[in-house]
């Protein structure tokens, strides 16, 4: 885990994206409140809340899937309310989803290699042929998913359905094909849910990896306590659609609004 | 023992990437190309042309339009017979208005024309998927179908109603018309087939395909890969049609030889060429062979097969028996192996590779 002292969170100092002021409601029901936070560059920031918290909500305002009614999101100084998700994936916000959503009827190395779509732009009458220019291409890509595959060890299975694999591993080929966008910003949906200590353990070194290696900044909600405050820069607590706490894990571990908010208030 | 990949090694990753990567496979089909070139054809058998081989690989190609897209893209469509027939009148009216023009020129170009109505029709798939969309498709259907008839500039107004095919020569043999030879006819389809299923497999194994694949599967995720759901959907059904609307033309030109579309492009045929699909396996352009063999010899393989070996069958009776059979068998098929006689090619070939040994 993180050396103590090494917080890159504070010394980051680009602002990578900023929300502010968002309120998102279907119908009558409102999921998220006039929320403001900041994600700055090459951080591991934690969305953390209970359970209805608006926490996927939000990383579904993030990249696009809903519009909040109000509010603005800023990514790399560029604002915006209302986004399409292929948009938000060509300027670089890479996602993988509380419910495994791979592709199954695909090979681990086909889904993977499907998060190299955006990157590829070959002409369709090449794809008739296989051979030239998209083959060539397709080579050049096959590479770097290759060195994804290497970097979360998954040799064994390049060539397995993924809806055959176990859960801990099909959340290893997720974590791959949002990698193999390149993104500068990867917003990870409960990437430990379900999952033993090992595996747990094996994926807090590969974010911890990812943040390191690539430089990518990582947004992720998760329920394990001892995984946020550990692996996290910064956490924002929501609760009930509402920002409760905003700050570093130690801040945020004292915050008696967040200890209410977990542990109930005595009445 | 035979079919075992040991000690094949790959040194490169376009090696690794081949859609047959296994020599014996190279080998097989290898085998099987000279064998529907040289071998059948050989054989001057015209019953075995004319009513086995030409109309299954006529089927092979519109199974391989509607599995690219209900197979690989994951949208149901009912309209593949109206596609089909967009194509023979295409075909027709091209080769009618431009007699000059060689006629595989205006097969493929038919196919470019089926294409367009295709997307046109495909439009709604953004917004609705599933059964909703095979309602949205079965309307082509029954718009398409209404045209064909209604229009009498589609077929030239002729006063049976129906497509005349005219005589087309290929390098001076006929190729279309009374007087082409059913070997002719047959190389010719063949060719087609080749080459179109060698450019189906090319489109599903690279960027194109794993898009398809990627909306079929999860179309939320496959968008945020920056997979644009339209532009991939309406792909998916232009060259779902082209392949459908080669597939009426070649049926019409190379097979019929005329015919009027409420018996050839009917709704009927939809739903056969759906069954083929479904039999043969969704997602597999092998299993598109495999479920148009199976569904288009078995009634003559059982009307003219069981009296070859001594069970009389004559008449009604027997019609009557090939539709309950055929029945029967989709049905045991569907139950024993609901993921297709692909699926059963791919279980036996595993088999094969650990023969003798039971693993």
């Amino acid at each position: 885990m993180r050396a103590p002292g090494s917080d890159k969170g504070q010394m980051a100092g680009d602002v990578l994206l900023a929300v502010d002021d968002v309120s998102l409601s279907f119908g009558g029901v409102k999921a998220i409140t006039d929320v403001s936070f900041d994600i700055r560059k090459g951080e591991i920031r934690a969305i953390i809340g209970p359970n209805g918290a608006g926490k996927t909500s939000m990383l579904n305002v993030i990249n696009g899937f809903y519009h909040p009614q109000h509010g603005r999101i800023t990514f790399k100084g560029e604002t915006r309310q209302r986004m399409r998700p292929h948009v938000a994936a060509s300027q670089g916000i890479a996602r993988t989803f509380q419910n495994v959503a791979l592709f199954k009827g695909m090979s681990t190395l086909d889904n993977i290699m499907a998060g190299r779509t955006l990157k590829m732009d070959g002409s369709f009458f090449w794809q008739l042929f296989r051979h030239g220019p998209a083959m060539r291409e397709e080579i050049e890509h096959r590479k770097v998913v290759e060195e994804i595959i290497d970097f979360l060890e998954i040799q064994a299975i390049r060539k397995t359905p993924v809806g055959k694999l176990p859960y801990g591993l099909q959340k290893r080929v997720e974590l791959g094909r949002a990698l193999a966008m390149e993104p500068d910003l990867l917003l990870l949906d409960e990437p430990m849910a379900g999952m033993n200590l090992e595996e747990k353990e094996d994926m807090s070194r590969f974010i911890l990896d990812v943040n390191n290696q690539f430089g990518t900044t990582v947004a992720l909600i998760e329920h394990d306590m001892g995984v946020v405050m550990d692996l996290s820069d910064r956490v924002v607590v929501l609760e009930y659609g509402r920002k409760i706490a905003d700050g570093t894990p130690d801040e945020v571990k004292r915050n008696q609004a967040v200890i209410d908010a977990y542990l109930g208030v005595p009445h | 023992m035979f079919y075992r990949e040991a000690g094949q090694f790959k040194t490169s990753y376009a090696a690794d990437m081949a859609v047959f990567p296994i020599r014996q496979d190279r080998i097989g089909i290898a085998i099987i190309l000279a064998l529907a070139y040289l071998g059948i054809p050989a054989l001057q058998n015209e019953f075995l042309l004319t009513s086995v081989m030409i109309p299954m690989l006529v089927f092979s190609l519109a199974a391989i339009g509607l599995n690219l897209l209900t197979g690989y893209t994951g949208l149901l469509s009912l309209g593949t017979g109206a596609f089909m027939g967009v194509g023979a009148y295409a075909c027709y009216k091209l080769t009618t208005l431009f007699p000059g023009v060689n006629i595989i020129v205006w097969i493929v170009a038919s196919g470019f024309v089926s294409a367009f109505v295709g997307v046109l029709f495909g439009l709604p798939s953004l917004r609705i998927k599933g059964f909703y969309l095979a309602v949205a498709t079965l309307a082509a259907q029954f718009f398409l179908q209404w045209c064909f008839v209604r229009i009498p500039w589609l077929y030239n107004y002729n006063a049976s109603g129906a497509i005349e095919v005219p005589q087309r020569t290929l390098f001076g043999l006929p190729v279309t018309g009374a007087n082409a030879t059913p070997e002719t006819r047959y190389l010719v389809l063949l060719t087609l087939v080749v080459v179109l299923t060698w450019f189906a497999s090319n489109i599903v194994h690279g960027r194109v395909g794993r898009a398809w694949m990627a909306v079929r599967d999860m179309d939320i995720a496959a968008e945020l890969m920056g997979i644009r759901l339209l532009p991939t959907k309406l792909l998916a059904f232009a060259v779902s049609s082209f392949y459908c609307g080669v597939a009426g033309a070649a049926m019409m030109f190379l097979w019929y030889g005329g015919g009027e579309a409420n018996d050839a492009f009917n709704i009927n045929q939809s739903f056969t060429i759906l069954f083929m699909v479904i039999i043969g396996g969704l997602g597999s352009l092998i299993g598109s062979f495999f479920g148009a063999a199976f569904i288009s010899m078995l009634p003559t393989i059982l009307k003219f097969g069981l009296p070859a070996i001594g069970i009389p069958l004559s008449g009604a009776t027997a019609e009557h028996l090939t539709f309950l059979t055929v029945g029967v068998l989709i049905i045991f098929f569907l139950i024993v192996e609901p993921h297709g006689l692909a699926r059963l090619w791919q279980i036996a070939k595993q088999k094969l590779r650990l023969w003798p040994f039971p693993y």
